[in-house]
């Protein structure tokens, strides 16, 4: 049995300090190129498919900006 | 005829606050007041009426701790005395700020500084007009009596419920330390949490209801905007309570060509200067303002214009005859006695004064 | 696996608590305050004491505290919270009360406030915030900037001779009398951040039990005042915060 993750992230309220993505275990997160309103580089799922859902950013998350999801397949 | 208990106004205040429902005392030792916590102490109110009664670690703490009662909707105190009194200047501003309701009580003692344990008038000033930083008013009450220390302490929190506002009980270290009978009140029960959420849930922090988002108690706003908005909103309050809570009281003024102006324990010693004055002729009265903030404008200034002199006699260099001066405004000449530092005048050191202002 | 076939509620592992309200965090991006703030929200709603929680905000950065956790809230003067919090208690006993403070306001103008509460063993949580540095005023010396650490009051580094020692007043509060629980934590990774949560949990039952203080320190970023990047400041944080702020508790009874 495998294990599939996915997150989305509020990009309005990400501020893009990154302290999640040191702390992605599967390499799935990064900072976008785009900003959003308020000029950040916001973080957005770069490897979709490496993602296990393990909570790891947004267990670090300062802002609680980010959903986790799980599913076993 | 209600039961009459000889007690000194320290402990009156004590005793007042059991018996008016009071939730919370917090204090720090210091002469001449120190008779307020120790007799709550030995009197154990949390095992009678669930009053809670704290020694504090400091002044600065006290007020604070009053500052979260106050925060919760509780009736809630300290006492001091003017060194004290100036530590918690910031925590009444706060306090103010927030409009949260408490009763300080301050038995002057003489300053500046750490002064001397000698009864004074000396934080007229302070009281009356801030002591804290920012436009804000406590709402003062001069008791001259002990019955006053007694009485003034359930009025006291009338008010401070009424108006959401901090109110001061200013009394010396005469009114602290004499002994005098009081006629004690029908007792008031604490209020209940039911009572307490109906009263006070609309701002307190009782514990966020299921029909309210969390209430906050700040008095930070950085937006200038909103912040003048408060400062009209304190201000519009202060003009209510100016409007509708001064309390004076009047002694033979009916006739009075010559009004002596005092408050406190001074009040109770210009009567009996009163008393010489008429043995000798002179039509001479007494008004006693029993709130210092709001001060009684519109009774002195209906008394000014059959006066040929006014006096202000104060236990201090000279500080509410401002406000006396301010309300004449120059209809009669106002002069002032005082005594600092601890001094107590006699009655025949004030008349022998007020006859030298007549005699000019 | 399509992503939209992972992304439903019934999947969902991990969101933002219903006890954080949806005000954007004034904090600094990648700021200890936030996460911590989070973790809070999510014991609060977990234990299911949202409406009978209190909180005490300080006066430094989090001061408005208060915008992001959905519960009654007391906005102290500076360093006092422990006394607000003492009466608050003390006045209502079946409520959750807790501190939320920064080091300035704890371990500098409110060293009395914070000792004597503690002494007493007030049945109320404290949660402080260590960054070494005071955040809301520009990056000014706190009593706990390590020596050589450079701040905008010791532009040279801090001289034990010049400003004195940092202070572990964490090692001191769990030399009192009244404090059931000591604890020393910190949120750079998600073993730290559970760590710290089930730290607060703890704490937060410890004060209905009649044990005494519990107090919780998290040693954190102030990647603004420490002039780094939030990634950096938590390295900078491990290396040298840790080193003289050991993690771990200090007590638990």
């Amino acid at each position: 049995m495998a294990i599939k993750g996915a997150i989305t992230v509020d990009t309005e309220k990400c501020k893009g300090c990154g302290v999640c993505i040191p702390n992605c275990p599967t390499g799935t997160i990064a900072l976008s190129k785009e900003v959003n309103s308020k000029g950040y580089n916001y973080l957005y799922m770069a490897n979709p498919e490496s993602c296990t859902g393990c909570t790891n950013c947004a267990t670090v998350c300062p802002d609680a900006v980010i959903t986790v999801y799980r599913v076993k397949i | 005829m209600a039961e009459k208990i000889l007690m000194k106004g320290n402990e009156a205040i004590a005793y007042a606050a059991i018996n008016c429902g009071c939730d919370g005392y917090f204090g720090y030792p210091i002469t001449p007041q120190s008779e307020v916590m120790e007799t709550l102490m030995l009197e154990k109110p949390w095992e009678t009426t669930g009053m809670v009664v704290l020694q504090a670690e400091s002044e600065v703490s006290s007020i604070n701790m009053v500052y979260g009662g106050a925060c919760c909707g509780k009736k809630v105190m300290t006492s001091s005395s003017s060194p004290g009194i100036s530590l918690m200047c910031e925590g009444l501003s706060y306090l103010a700020g927030c409009e949260l309701p408490c009763l300080v009580v301050n038995v002057m003692r003489g300053g500046p500084g750490l002064g001397t344990i000698q009864p004074s008038q000396s934080d007229y000033f302070q009281a009356t007009k801030g002591g804290g930083h920012g436009d804000y008013r406590t709402i003062v009450l001069a008791p001259a009596t002990v019955q006053d220390m007694y009485d003034y302490v359930d009025l006291s929190f009338e008010l401070a419920f009424k108006y959401r506002n901090p109110v001061m009980i200013l009394g010396d270290g005469v009114v602290g330390q004499m002994m005098e009978k009081v006629e004690l009140r029908p007792a008031k029960p604490r209020r209940t949490d039911k009572e307490l959420r109906e009263l006070c849930d609309s701002w307190a922090t009782l514990g966020k209801s299921a029909s309210r988002p969390g209430n906050i108690i700040t008095s930070l706003a950085l937006d200038a905007d909103i912040m003048e908005r408060h400062n009209i909103h304190l201000q519009n309050k202060y003009a209510t309570i100016e409007a509708n809570e001064a309390r004076y009281e009047t002694y033979m003024t009916k006739d009075a060509d010559h009004l002596i102006v005092a408050f406190g324990c001074m009040s109770r010693i210009c009567e009996n200067v009163v008393e010489l004055a008429r043995q000798d002729g002179i039509k001479l009265g007494v008004l006693r303002p029993i709130t210092l903030y709001p001060y009684p404008e519109k009774a002195l200034d209906a008394l000014v214009p059959q006066m040929k002199s006014i006096m202000s006699v104060e236990l201090n260099s000279g500080q509410m005859v401002e406000d006396v001066r301010r309300i004449a405004s120059g209809r009669a000449p106002v002069h002032f006695y005082g005594r600092q530092g601890g001094a107590v005048p006699s009655p025949e050191e004030i008349y022998e004064a007020f006859v030298k202002t007549i005699k000019k | 696996m399509d992503i939209n076939e992972i992304i439903k509620p019934e999947n969902k592992v991990y969101g933002k608590s219903t006890v954080l309200k949806d005000a954007v965090m004034h904090y600094c991006p990648g700021c200890s305050h936030g996460t911590v703030h989070k973790i809070l929200a999510e014991v609060i709603e977990e234990m299911g004491i949202q409406d009978k929680t209190i909180g005490i905000s300080p006066v430094g950065c989090s001061v408005f505290a208060y915008n992001y956790l959905n519960i009654d809230w007391q906005q102290a003067a500076h360093g006092r919270a422990p006394a607000l919090a003492t009466a608050t208690k003390r006045l209502m006993p079946d409520k959750y009360v807790f501190t939320y403070q920064g080091d300035g306001d704890l371990a500098s103008i409110g060293t009395a406030e914070i000792m004597h509460a503690c002494n007493r063993g007030e049945n109320i949580v404290v949660i402080f915030i260590n960054n070494a540095i005071y955040g809301m005023t520009g990056g000014q010396m706190a009593p706990t900037t390590l020596l050589g650490q450079v701040t905008a009051t010791t532009p040279y580094g801090r001289d034990a001779k010049l400003n004195g020692y940092p202070l572990k007043i964490t090692e001191l509060i769990a030399q009192l009398e009244g404090t059931c629980y000591v604890t020393r934590q910190s949120v750079q990774n998600p073993g730290a951040v559970r760590r710290a949560k089930r730290a607060i949990q703890k704490a937060f039952e410890n004060s209905m039990l009649d044990k005494g203080t519990s107090f919780i320190e998290v040693v954190s970023t102030c990647n603004s005042g420490w002039k780094a990047s939030p990634v950096a400041a938590n390295k900078w944080m491990e290396e040298n915060m840790f080193p003289f702020y050991p993690l771990g508790d200090l007590k638990d009874r």
